[in-house]
């Protein structure tokens, strides 16, 4: 919010991650601009997830680079690279399948994040309760979390993103275990944040869900980006044979 | 069961009448054991949680040697304080043994183990669930080990329980660096042996359903701390 | 929030107990330290002693009670100042070692064999010094139980030279009629009572003991048993309060407290004999 450069764009190049000697990620690489919705997209196994947590700094790449804004002219983000993605890790949020919340308040919830993005204890109530306001909890902000509803939870999650003013939210699946109004209220919060300025990379393996928020898809499969293309495009045409037979249901493995 | 009979008796009859020496007994088995404990949990908890969240050579004989000291006999921890504090030993100049606070820190001996184990476990089991989360948000390391320290606060409750249960009960240790002391080192558990040597089981049973009571109204109290705290926040899991 | 505060109570509730702990006594103004035995100590001796010890001298002596082995150890170490126990030989080796720096006698009592009303190695007959080698010695031949304490306390080691003097090693002789319990008096006598078996004590802890069973005294007298005062060796250990110390010996040794040992009674008993009262 108070940033004045942006960390994108994002450039990520000839990424491979591997665990105990298994490749998951095949040389990926692509690059993400600053205002569009991208959308991860493949079947169970693709390697959306991973690829999501490496990008936002969960993960540690075997080899090949993630650079954040590579055209910020104040050099604060060249230098040492692990510092440089320590401070984009700072303007950045992730919102899980599964949200992750404290034994709190929904409201401690949100000024707990505030707290560990060192914000000012005088200024926390204050946009944790806007934040709250922002996502339909504010009746909820004294009831302890964990006795929300799965639609709730999953909202305070994107309230407790939303309090951090972040520059990128990342999304990894965030509606896979809600019932379809509760998905609405999601994508409804998705919505504000891209009109907000927020640039939104999240992966689903719903076409539906893909269609409604996409601007761009990465298309992934096997661990590999086999395209990079405009939502629109993708839909209507896509490029690879796998993409195609993805689009029509058959589910491929 | 007329040993029984008259240790029930014993035991009512030194509860309720307030007799000064008994009282200071119990008095000093809580200070001890209670200090201990707390000191415990000053040192076991960031330990504990340290332990679970670090990754570094020998970590694993590090968890490994922990669990064991566990099952440290009171009787050596004692020993091993006794030779430090003994005069001819390198602490001898304090003039510790032989006072509550060398009875204080055999039991903090005692106890440090079993609070840090038991956290290192519960905070591992809650980083399993928020690492990602809490890293997602930026959290330094303390920042993490408050965080999780506090979310784990209902089973970081049964943990010191379970220390304060050993230190209230282990007379071995206390024996030793104590001296059973009258009025000076004596708490339940020795007073209980003393009785024992002198062949008045019933009193010394009657002591011990005392010292049962007294562990019982200390778990009851914490129990309805955490009880309270736990029916305004206790998670209700829906997937 | 509800629940933080009430934890926070909890924790303040700790903190109290632990700063109400109180520091240790400062060098210098701190109470005597006397090691001395079970048999004094659980006799309830000391408490008789107590107030007039208070009143007299104004002393405030903490004693921990351990076998006479383990207190000479604590007068080894300084961790005691003055040491009370009964055993004479190894005494005279604590004085000789260069220990201690001044011994006095204090009091006797007596050295009793235990053993089941019912008399199986039929002993009750005998009694006085000259009973307790023949006693013991057919105690080894019925092959009937007996409990030492293992402990080399000064009972242990008064045993271990009554066996000698019956010309028997129990441990060099097969069977399982002799067990060692490696405990103090009170833990070997509520043994003995739950085994119905025989053992050495003393009658000052025997007078006083309250877990009897079946047990009686068989053999009384069986051997004398003098106590010693000693006090540590203040040059050695130099925190040792050495006035103090020489003053409580005095009393301890002096016609009061002399008088005292000697007005001393359980159940109409006196188990003491004072060491003035023996050299007129």
């Amino acid at each position: 919010m108070t940033a004045p450069s942006t960390i994108l764009p994002l450039e990520v190049t000839d990424l491979v991650y591997e665990i105990d000697g298994k490749r998951l990620l095949h040389d990926i690489s692509f690059r993400l601009s600053i205002g569009s919705r991208t959308v991860l997209l493949g079947p169970n196994g693709a390697g959306k997830s991973l690829t999501l947590r490496l990008c936002h700094g969960l993960l540690t790449p075997t080899m090949g680079a993630i650079r954040w804004g590579s055209q910020i002219s104040d050099g604060k983000m060249s230098g040492e690279p692990a510092g440089a993605l320590a401070r984009a890790q700072r303007h950045q949020a992730m919102v899980f399948q599964r949200p992750v919340l404290l034994r709190r308040s929904a409201r401690g919830n949100v000024e707990h994040a505030l707290k560990l993005r060192r914000v000012a204890r005088a200024q926390r109530r204050a946009r944790a309760d806007l934040a709250l306001a922002q996502t339909g909890l504010a009746a909820l902000g004294d009831q302890p979390a964990r006795t929300l509803s799965g639609g709730e939870q999953q909202r305070l999650a994107l309230a407790r993103a939303w309090a951090t003013s972040p520059q990128v939210l990342f999304l990894d699946e965030p509606t896979a275990n809600l019932d379809p109004a509760a998905t609405r209220a999601v994508e409804t919060l998705i919505d504000g944040f891209h009109a907000a300025g927020t640039k939104i990379v999240m992966t689903t393996h719903d076409l539906g869900q893909a269609q409604r928020i996409a601007d761009e898809i990465l298309f992934l499969h096997n661990g590999r980006l086999l395209e990079q293309t405009p939502a629109d495009q993708f839909f209507t045409a896509p490029q690879t044979r796998a993409a195609q037979a993805f689009i029509k249901g058959e589910l491929l493995w | 069961m007329g040993e029984f009979g008259q240790a029930l008796m014993n035991a009512a009859t030194l509860i309720v009448s307030f007799d000064g020496d008994f009282l200071g007994i119990v008095g000093l088995s809580l200070r001890v054991s209670l200090s201990a404990v707390l000191i415990a949990c000053i040192i076991g908890f960031p330990l504990g949680a340290l332990l679970a969240l670090s990754r570094f050579p020998g970590r694993g004989a590090a968890v490994a040697v922990l669990n064991a000291l566990m099952g440290l006999p009171p009787v050596v921890v004692g020993l091993i304080v006794f030779l430090l504090l003994s005069r001819a030993g390198p602490f001898g100049v304090l003039g510790l043994l032989f006072t509550p606070t060398a009875m204080i820190i055999a039991q903090t001996i005692l106890v440090t183990p079993i609070i840090a184990a038991l956290t290192r476990q519960t905070v591992t089991d809650l980083w399993a669930e928020y690492g990602e989360q809490l890293r997602s948000l930026g959290a330094t390391r303390a920042d993490t080990i408050a965080t999780l320290l506090w979310d784990g606060r209902f089973s970081l409750t049964t943990i010191v329980l379970a220390g304060f249960g050993r230190a209230i009960a282990e007379v071995g240790a206390v024996m030793i660096v104590g001296g059973n002391i009258d009025n000076v080192t004596r708490v339940m558990t020795t007073a209980i042996a003393l009785e024992t040597s002198k062949g008045d089981l019933e009193m010394a049973l009657g002591l011990g359903i005392v010292l049962l009571v007294l562990a019982l109204a200390v778990n009851g109290v914490s129990q309805a701390i955490a009880a309270g705290a736990s029916r305004a926040s206790q998670q209700a899991v829906r997937a | 929030m509800v629940a933080p505060r009430r934890q926070l109570g909890w924790l303040v509730f700790l903190a109290v107990f632990a700063l109400a702990t109180p520091a240790p006594p400062a060098y210098g103004e701190r109470a005597l330290i006397l090691a001395t035995t079970t048999s004094v100590d659980n006799s309830g001796l000391l408490d008789h002693l107590r107030p007039q010890l208070a009143a007299q001298t104004g002393l405030e002596v903490h004693v921990v009670v351990r076998g006479t082995g383990a207190a000479l150890r604590l007068g080894v170490s300084g961790d005691a100042d003055v040491v009370f126990v009964h055993d004479r030989a190894a005494e005279d080796a604590f004085m000789a070692a260069g220990h201690g720096v001044l011994r006095r006698d204090v009091m006797t009592s007596d050295f009793l064999i235990v053993g089941p009303r019912s008399d199986p190695a039929n002993i009750a007959q005998l009694t006085g010094p000259t009973g307790a080698a023949p006693a013991l010695r057919r105690i080894a031949e019925t092959e009937t139980l007996f409990v030492s304490r293992g402990d080399s306390s000064g009972t242990h080691n008064a045993e271990l030279a009554l066996w000698r003097s019956a010309g028997i090693d129990p441990r060099a002789l097969a069977g399982s009629w002799y067990r060692e319990t490696g405990s103090g008096m009170g833990a070997t006598l509520n043994i003995a009572a739950a085994l119905d078996a025989h053992l050495l004590t003393e009658s000052g802890t025997w007078t006083k003991f309250a877990n009897r069973g079946a047990l009686t005294v068989l053999v009384a007298n069986a051997l004398a048993n003098p106590y010693g005062v000693m006090l540590v060796n203040p040059a050695r250990h130099p925190h040792i309060p050495e006035a103090d110390a020489r003053k409580f010996i005095d009393w301890l040794t002096g016609a009061d407290a002399q008088r005292a040992i000697d007005e001393f009674t359980i159940d109409g008993q006196h188990p003491f004999r004072s060491a003035a009262a023996a050299s007129p």
